[in-house]
């Protein structure tokens, strides 16, 4: 585990360098990410212009919703979103390089173009909250109960990059399909679940966890109790929710690998 | 006369191939239709409940809101709203030198690449644009257009691609002076997502944005088209909405061949 992190880190910096070599790119792209995900976060403003609570809750409400799955995502997303690359690693025939070194390949992929840029997101989602912050009546129970939700979140996001990635061992070209729950999750889990039907909240919750990325957790650091009367207990749930998945996600990887059968190219 | 239909038939043969190379990514194209109809589901229940705490914001009605999200969904890949289309290969032909292949065909640039990606946007309207809309229209039930409004939508569509092509040709040329259009494009992503009306609808935006949102050339990516369907613009107002995308188009054609002229220019003295 502790070689995987090292061997992680190395490759990581490599690319850092290997980005740093064009100043000019890295900083565009550093601040298109921030203003992409900053219009983001625009767009949900301006619905307030023409309402003055969504779904139940404030706007303030809802940022604090939008920073704690942001930032759980966006860290995910820098650390292992390029595991997306498998189906053009496996076309490409890199994989097999990656096979034949002493570095589990999981974490090669994942290591893979290593995009610091990454970090001007991960601000954005941190500037959301901090607005957002001062609403919450802020006690040592409820500090303890964000910051494991956040790193539970990074584990959801992660097991969800890695097991819908995994699908590109038997299509390879369908790498937009892991799209829907990384990205669709991400902007799925920014609104108030008041808005979605039980089931699709249901299905948030006992399928694919997500809602433990950040609604229960922030229904407990706002004080209120869940509208679709969920036990009080799944606002501290969001660790168990985070290891079943990667107990899911240890199996999917498996199975894939296995499957896998170079294009021979 | 036999001219203009050589050169008619040249552009199709251009477009056809085109259409085909991007088909010939079915996984793909299926696993598109589906993150697409889930992002459209996503959007639709947040689009429902701001209706249902109001129900004109905008002037539309909460069914009207629902078949934008979809002509959203359903229009994004056929304009190429994020790149991807022919101005990806332009550009990194432009990084390569391959342009200097392009340069001395004897058919236009623009052209080639016009049609290269008309072509695409045909195929990706006919499959991950029709695809997600049954599944709107299947899940949510969604506004069906006029017959006027069906044949204005396509027109507004084709002008749409054009527009957006010339738009990301501009951007994919500026690797003529800069090498690397990365930078450029991920700009261009940002004000194609929030000024074509993908996240928002336009007509939501404040005062003053909202004016100037509308006569920038990206509310002819998804606005305007979906205003059509939806019967915002009818009689003379569809002609107007249809003139302004027309006057974009050629407006931003003609500053794509001034580009491509001065580049030409400068790829010639380097020596390529």
């Amino acid at each position: 585990m502790v070689d995987a992190v090292r061997a992680y880190w190395l490759i990581a910096a490599l690319w850092i360098r290997a980005s740093m070599a064009y100043p000019v790119s890295f900083w565009t792209m550093t601040v298109g990410g921030v203003l992409i995900t900053f219009l983001d976060f625009v767009s949900i403003w301006l619905m307030f212009s023409h309402l003055d609570s969504y779904g139940g809750f404030s706007l303030r409400e809802i940022a604090l919703l939008y920073g704690v799955t942001s930032i759980a995502f966006r860290v995910a997303d820098m650390l292992v979103g390029s595991v997306e690359k498998i189906g053009q690693k496996v076309r490409s025939g890199d994989l097999d390089a990656m096979m034949t070194k002493p570095v589990p390949v999981l974490v090669q992929l994942c290591a893979d173009r290593f995009e610091l840029r990454r970090l001007g997101q991960i601000a954005q989602g941190v500037a959301v909250f901090a607005w957002a912050a001062p609403i919450v009546e802020w006690t040592p129970q409820r500090l303890l109960v964000l910051v494991v939700a956040l790193v539970s979140g990074v584990v959801i996001y992660f097991c969800v990059f890695v097991t819908f990635s995994t699908v590109q061992f038997w299509t390879t070209d369908a790498s937009e399909f892991a799209n829907a729950f990384t990205y669709g999750g991400n902007t799925i889990m920014q609104y108030p679940m008041t808005i979605f039907p039980r089931e699709v909240v249901r299905s948030l919750t006992y399928l694919l966890p997500l809602a433990f990325v950040n609604w229960y957790p922030c229904l407990f650091l706002l004080g209120r109790t869940d509208p679709y009367g969920a036990p009080d207990w799944f606002r501290f749930a969001s660790p168990l929710a985070a290891l079943a998945l990667v107990g899911v996600t240890a199996l999917v990887w498996r199975q894939g690998l296995r499957r896998y059968r170079s294009t021979g190219s | 006369m036999s001219g203009a239909l050589h050169q008619f038939s040249l552009y199709a043969a251009i477009a056809t191939r085109s259409f085909r190379r991007y088909s010939t990514y079915t996984a793909a194209t299926l696993a598109g239709i589906f993150t697409n109809s889930v992002f459209g589901i996503i959007l639709s229940f947040a689009y429902l409940a701001l209706w249902e705490q109001n129900p004109s914001a905008g002037g539309y009605q909460a069914d009207q809101a629902i078949t934008f999200v979809w002509i959203g969904q359903a229009l994004l890949m056929t304009i190429a709203l994020w790149s991807g289309g022919a101005t990806d290969d332009l550009a990194e032909r432009i990084r390569n030198g391959d342009i200097a292949v392009d340069l001395y065909r004897p058919v236009s640039v623009l052209g080639w690449y016009l049609a290269a990606d008309l072509g695409r946007g045909l195929y990706h309207f006919a499959t991950r644009g029709v695809a997600p809309t049954i599944v709107g229209a299947l899940l949510f039930g969604l506004v069906l257009p006029s017959a006027a409004g069906a044949v204005g939508f396509l027109v507004s569509v084709v002008l749409a691609v054009v527009v957006s092509f010339a738009v990301r040709f501009l951007f994919a040329a500026s690797a003529f002076w800069l090498l690397d259009a990365t930078g450029p494009r991920v700009l261009l992503s940002v004000l194609a997502t929030f000024f074509s009306g993908l996240t928002l609808p336009l007509t939501l935006f404040p005062d003053g944005l909202r004016q100037v949102a509308l006569a920038l050339p990206f509310a002819s990516y998804i606005q305007t088209p979906a205003d059509i369907w939806l019967g915002r613009h009818a009689g003379p107002d569809l002609l107007a909405a249809i003139g302004l995308q027309v006057l974009w188009a050629v407006v931003l054609l003609g500053m794509c061949a001034l580009v491509l002229r001065a580049a030409t220019r400068k790829v010639v003295v380097q020596g390529g």
